[in-house]
């Protein structure tokens, strides 16, 4: 054995710093280590990838690959870049990339109509019915089922849905811009709550209020709108994280701003003063109308890091229903799913558990942008749905920083020193930690026509996460 | 009655579930009971016990399990909740006991919270722990192995990895370090001082430390380094090397100390090379080594030991700036004649046998080597000849020293030294041999060990020595506890239960070995 010399510096500093502990596994080691003052931290580990060895030899080779860190820092200074503006309202039909009369959007990865689950079909038979394609549900059941309608996801024309997330044809839509990179997103106008479109439910009740909202509410909306000019998103979304939104289930700080944004203008507008006050009355009454304003700026915020070369940043999360899809970033248009979970949610008066449909709706685009579940620690007033105590919520949104590449710099909590949230879903993370993203949601009755039933918290399927590693692998692994 | 039940998404560590494993096979009416993550090897066992199905093929390693069979269904749920209730009690404990001490979920986060942390303690199944430990060294983080079950090439690529960057790898399969005056994993607290201390022994390590405390020295650094380190040529002593150039340069230590099994003769032409250089004062133990002249002739400032108390000795005295001269006895000679009288007087004639019952690996291996030029042929599941190893290591045979540690015995279950039931169910059998004259023990002490060992083995010694007396006859116990004034179970109070038990108490495992054996000859010769 030869005797070259050995680079004692690192041990010798080791011996005469202080010594910082961190500690994987036996809790015992930190314990003691604690107890006498030395600074450290316990890791509650985990076998990475459920322990699946496939997956973890993919995972060591995309930490051998360095454009893959570089790629993540790109997605998430895009994401970051991102500038969603409010610009103005349209119809789908004349204002979505590739939408025409026999198609339907629906929410989440692609899903045949056979496949389809409770709400979504209640949903495709309130689409039918509205565009008087079909005028009973019999008959749009079977119009459905015969394969001359066309179902597609929203988020492949640049969409996003919540819930059953149905757009069809003359539906109105809110268009936003991304104005740092020119690309748009859309999404219906929102509902309410109750038996509305979006959980499934389709009586003349709901088919009335689509068609009020097609024919007033829009139009009035968006003469307000025209009115006002943009209206910069991120800075409302900004502010509503101050105000105990979370911006996904809590949405009630959002919706005030956007009637304090348009009152101005809504009282300048040449329209009947009953049905601007309808149209105040509306939004006054529904908590969650700023939601489909707050999806599609986070829709075409992240869609602008869809499709760079090795990143491994969630683009997209969505859900039909039946199954749960991610995209990522280097793998582009690909979807990787997972049958759909349960919520395990609290539920309105007369519901329960049993009532529940399964994890559906492209609200989950807010949590892949950096807040929902992920500015838990926002939003005092639903910490009900994560255990009960502002600290529960504070430690949500703590540990999504396990998987994120990093932090927002526009939308930051109060409660955690106005830390940004976190920002930039890696795949790699995910899996490696075991840690899946915290993701809220509201819960429809499983039954079409019913409509929402809870609200509560999704835990998504692992393995949707681990096959989208897997090829991320194939594709950028060393 | 058999009942399965799975805890989805629920990891805990195998100790603890070995424990609450063990605390469930006590409950009334319970026949079996297993309580484990869903593994590949735990699912096995679990399917070839019975409990197969499509619950247990669901299950993955993330997963909770908990295994019963049972007189009734009744008692089955009973038992089934209890270990849930154990499960997430300790989870509750957890929350609270560690209020002060900060939890999260990868090792990245971890550096989060103290971006300067320098050094990673690794206890994690074998197949995961090199893996957190290529990711600790990538992060310029000294690691500390405790795992065993790592791979010799894992054990090599990543100590190649650390040599490049001068980082340590302790491990892995080490117990114990002091890096700072602190303990780490089963440690003593031990007075801070000169002797720096490189070891690929447990409780060598322990023995040593502990002693150099008592000679009235101090420890600046006490470096592990796994069996193999050393023991390996293809290892070749990655960690010993690195730990003594740093000790060499260490402007605290005086004079260092090594202690290992034999090591690969290449590896040990190093180490003495390496410590030759080191122009320090040195001291050196290889435990069992037959033939010192194949080390050639070690340089002047190099001193072979010839056990682990005698290292201590010359380690301390050379600290200490003081002349070394070798004890045979903490005790006058006189007294030693006389415990020696009073406990080889009343054996019956079928007395001839000693068992040295051990929690401490090396602490065996030493009493071993020391006890078989005294007494002949000893055997034991650590005897290097294979003629000697008791074909089943349940059963003694003659002259037995059991090191309870290796893993025949600790297969579900901790190690003895957290867990004393493995030496108690043991010390029961050893009870009903009548051959037995002599029962040889250690007790170590220190964090990781149980809180009370003594107050443990105390009432099973008691009911041994009430059975060899009921057989006409006298159990001599002899016991060294390996500690220092200042580990939280308390030196004093663990010797005086021992004492209390009937035990003879000496303060080195080479000293109870020895007593152990004059016992034994004086005991053959009445």
């Amino acid at each position: 054995m030869s005797a070259e010399p050995m680079n004692t510096k690192p041990v010798l500093n080791l011996f005469s710093g202080d010594l910082k502990v961190v500690n994987l596994g036996l809790e015992g080691f930190a314990e003691t280590l604690a107890g006498r003052g030395v600074p450290t931290v316990q890791v509650d580990w985990k076998p990475p990838a459920g322990g699946r060895k496939d997956v973890i030899e993919a995972l060591d080779a995309i930490a051998r690959n360095p454009r893959v860190a570089r790629a993540n820092a790109e997605a998430l200074s895009r994401i970051l870049a991102g500038k969603p503006t409010l610009v103005g309202i349209g119809t789908a039909l004349d204002t979505v990339p590739g939408m025409a009369r026999d198609l339907i959007l629906h929410a989440g990865p692609p899903v045949a109509w056979k496949d389809m689950a409770g709400p979504l079909r209640g949903a495709v038979i309130g689409g039918l019915l509205y565009e008087g394609l079909a005028s009973t549900p019999e008959e749009a059941q079977s119009l459905a089922a015969s394969g001359k309608i066309r179902f597609e996801p929203c988020h492949h024309h640049s969409a996003v849905g919540p819930m059953a997330g149905v757009m069809t044809a003359s539906m109105p839509v809110w268009i936003v811009e991304n104005q740092a990179f020119g690309n748009k997103a859309y999404c219906t106008l929102n509902e309410g709550l109750g038996k509305v479109l979006r959980y499934g439910a389709y009586s003349q009740e709901v088919l009335d209020r689509l068609r009020w909202m097609a024919g007033r509410l829009a139009p009035i909306l968006a003469g307000a709108l025209a009115l006002r000019g943009p209206i910069d998103m991120k800075s409302l979304i900004a502010q509503v994280l101050q105000m105990g939104d979370e911006g996904h289930n809590r949405n009630r700080a959002g919706t005030s701003l956007v009637i304090r944004e348009l009152a101005p203008y809504l009282a300048l507008l040449d329209e009947p003063k009953e049905d601007v006050s309808k149209v105040f009355a509306f939004l006054n009454g529904n908590d969650h109308f700023f939601l489909n304003l707050t999806m599609p700026a986070a829709k075409c915020t992240v869609d602008a890091a869809l499709g760079i070369e090795a990143s491994s940043v969630i683009a997209t999360m969505a859900r039909n229903g039946t199954e749960f899809g991610i995209r990522v970033s280097g793998l582009g248009e690909r979807w990787f799913t997972g049958p759909a979970s349960v919520v395990e949610g609290l539920y309105l008066p007369g519901f329960s558990a049993a009532d529940a449909a399964r994890d559906v709706g492209d609200s989950v685009i807010t949590e892949t942008s950096g807040i929902g579940g992920f500015a838990m620690a926002a939003a005092p007033a639903i910490v009900k749905f994560v255990g009960g105590t502002p600290e529960d919520a504070l430690n949500v949104t703590r540990r999504m920083y396990e998987i994120t590449v990093g932090e927002n710099d526009a939308y930051r909590i109060p409660a955690l020193d106005f830390r940004g949230t976190p920002t930039g879903i890696d795949v790699c993370k995910v899996v490696e930690t075991g840690i899946l993203p915290a993701i809220n949601t509201g819960i429809a009755h499983k039954e079409p026509g019913i409509g929402m039933v809870g609200a509560g918290l999704v835990k998504p399927p692992a393995n949707c996460f681990m096959d989208a590693v897997l090829a991320f692998a194939e594709k950028y692994g060393e | 009655m058999k009942l399965l039940r799975v805890r989805k998404d629920s990891y805990h560590d195998s100790v603890f579930l070995m424990l609450a494993t063990q605390e469930l096979k006590s409950a009334g009416g319970v026949t079996e009971a297993v309580v484990a993550m869903g593994t590949d090897m735990n699912r096995d066992l679990l399917s070839g016990m019975g409990f197969g199905g499509p619950d247990l093929d669901g299950s993955g390693p993330n997963d909770l399990l908990v295994a019963v069979e049972a007189a009734d269904a009744a008692k089955a749920e009973a038992a089934a909740a209890k270990a849930l209730e154990l499960v997430d009690r300790k989870k509750t404990a957890a929350a609270v006991a560690g209020s002060g001490l900060s939890r999260v979920g990868s090792l990245e986060a971890a550096l989060g919270k103290i971006p300067d942390a320098n050094l990673a303690v690794i206890s994690l199944p074998g197949a995961y722990a090199a893996r957190e430990a290529r990711k600790a060294l990538d992060r310029g983080l000294h690691v500390m192995l405790f795992s065993d079950n790592v791979p010799l090439e894992e054990e090599i690529a990543l100590k190649r990895h650390a040599a490049a960057k001068g980082l340590l790898v302790m491990g892995p399969d080490c117990g114990t370090a002091v890096v700072n005056g602190q303990p780490l994993c089963f440690a003593n607290v031990v007075r801070r001082g000169s002797v720096g201390v490189a070891a690929a022994s447990g409780t060598g390590l322990q023995e040593v430390t502990c002693l150099i405390d008592r000679y009235g020295a101090g420890i600046s650094q006490a470096v592990g380094t796994g069996g193999r380190d050393l023991k390996n040529a293809a290892v070749g002593g990655r960690t010993m090397l690195l730990a003594i150039a740093a000790l060499a340069e260490d402007p605290s230590t005086s004079v260092i100390a090594v202690i290992s099994k034999p090591p690969a003769p290449d590896t040990a032409r190093a180490v003495l090379d390496a410590l030759a250089r080191s122009g320090k004062p040195c001291v050196v133990h290889l435990l069992g080594l037959r033939d010192p002249a194949m080390l050639g002739k070690p340089a002047s400032n190099v001193h072979l030991a010839s056990d682990l108390e005698d290292c201590s000795r010359r380690a301390a005295a050379l600290a200490r700036g003081e002349s070394y001269r070798p004890v045979e006895w903490d005790l006058p000679e006189a007294e030693i004649d006389r415990i020696v009288d009073r406990e080889s007087a009343g054996f019956a004639p079928a007395q001839k046998h000693l068992r040295g019952l051990y929690t401490g690996g090396t602490l065996a291996d030493e009493a071993l080597f020391l006890l078989q030029p005294l007494l002949g042929s000893v055997w034991s599941n650590n005897q290097t000849d294979p003629a000697l190893v008791p074909p089943d290591p349940q059963v003694s045979v003659g002259h037995t020293i059991v090191d309870l540690g290796d893993d025949v015995f600790t297969v579900g279950r901790p190690h003895p030294m957290i867990d004393p039931s493995t030496r108690t169910d043991r010390l029961d059998k050893e009870a009903e041999d009548p051959s037995v004259a002599v029962l040889l023990l250690d007790l170590v002490l220190g964090y990781g060990s149980h809180p009370d060992p003594a107050g443990a083995l105390a009432p099973h010694l008691e009911a041994a020595r009430a059975k060899a007396a009921s057989r006409g006859g006298r159990l001599s116990v002899v016991a060294s506890v390996t500690g220092t004034p200042a580990d939280f179970q308390g030196l004093e109070d663990q010797r005086r239960k021992l004492e209390a038990a009937g035990a003879v108490v000496l303060p080195s495992n080479r000293q109870a070995a020895r007593l152990a054996a004059r016992i034994l000859q004086k005991g053959a010769v009445r």
